[in-house]
């Protein structure tokens, strides 16, 4: 059945074109106050492993209220992008702590 | 990571006068079992006020502020004593610890009379003038007698975390206004 072996394949590729090719896994630390990189570009679908690596509490906290995602002291979380957008963030308990994420669709 | 009393008390305590001061000369520097008790005993001053603050305070601000400086406060001195502990250094009582706690008593006592946007006030203005005077003896004093480098690190990390709270508690005082 040459026709359906076609039309598999067909929607094969039509599926690789609307699923991102693959997503990124990018880590962005806290340490001793800084955020590093201070500037991330990432993609839609895209993971953010957030690494605290101080003994304070920080969070990772969008100005537009796109996220706001809390780091116990020496913990990790992970988020998944999902809007595209320049986000400007910063830590609510220490706000001198401040950084860019990039979102592209 | 130090501690909290009274603004004007503070600063003249730290800045001017006897307290850090006279620790502070080269001839008498503080040694590291000392340092330790002070800013272990300056940490306990400020947590102590911010707790005195989450009962008393009336505006959202303030409240959020004691609640910030109660989490990093408890953060950095139970760091200090996982390092003490490692190090095997047992913190030791000195003057400017006793006249730091003597202050704060005082202190802690006058906020204590006194309720709502008057708390408030006179809170957040004690807490900048702490911050500003426990950073000035962090800076001068303190780090540079610090001779374990752990405890310097340690002091450092604290110095760049109180100028935040400084900033912070500024910042609520002019919004109080």
């Amino acid at each position: 059945m040459p026709g359906r072996l076609a039309s598999i394949a067909l929607a094969a590729v039509l599926l690789s074109m609307v699923v991102p090719a693959r997503a990124a896994t990018i880590e962005i630390t806290m340490d001793n106050l800084v955020i590093a990189p201070p500037e991330v570009s990432a993609k839609i679908g895209d993971t953010i492993t957030w690494v605290n690596r101080d003994f304070f509490a920080h969070t990772a906290t969008a100005r537009n209220g796109d996220f706001d995602v809390m780091l116990p002291p020496k913990k990790s979380a992970t988020s998944v992008l999902k809007k595209a957008g320049t986000i400007e963030y910063y830590c609510r308990y220490h706000p001198n702590m401040k950084a860019t994420l990039k979102i592209e669709p | 990571m130090l501690i909290r009393w009274s603004a004007a008390a503070a600063a003249a305590m730290m800045l001017s006068s006897p307290v850090l001061l006279q620790g502070a000369s080269a001839a008498d520097k503080p040694t590291d079992p000392q340092i330790a008790h002070i800013a272990y005993t300056a940490g306990v001053i400020d947590i102590n006020a911010a707790k005195q603050a989450q009962k008393k305070a009336k505006s959202k601000d303030v409240k959020a502020f004691a609640k910030d400086m109660l989490r990093d406060h408890e953060a950095v001195n139970k760091q200090a004593l996982a390092l003490v502990k490692k190090l095997n250094v047992t913190p030791e009582d000195n003057e400017t610890s006793k006249a730091l706690s003597k202050q704060a008593a005082d202190k802690m006592a006058e906020l204590d009379k006194l309720d709502g946007a008057a708390f408030d006030k006179a809170y957040v203005a004690n807490e900048v003038a702490y911050h500003k005077a426990v950073n000035g003896a962090l800076e001068t004093q303190l780090i540079p007698s610090a001779s374990n480098a752990e405890l310097k690190s340690l002091l450092q990390t604290g110095l760049k975390i109180f100028q935040g709270h400084q900033q912070h508690a500024e910042h609520v005082a002019a919004e109080l206004k």
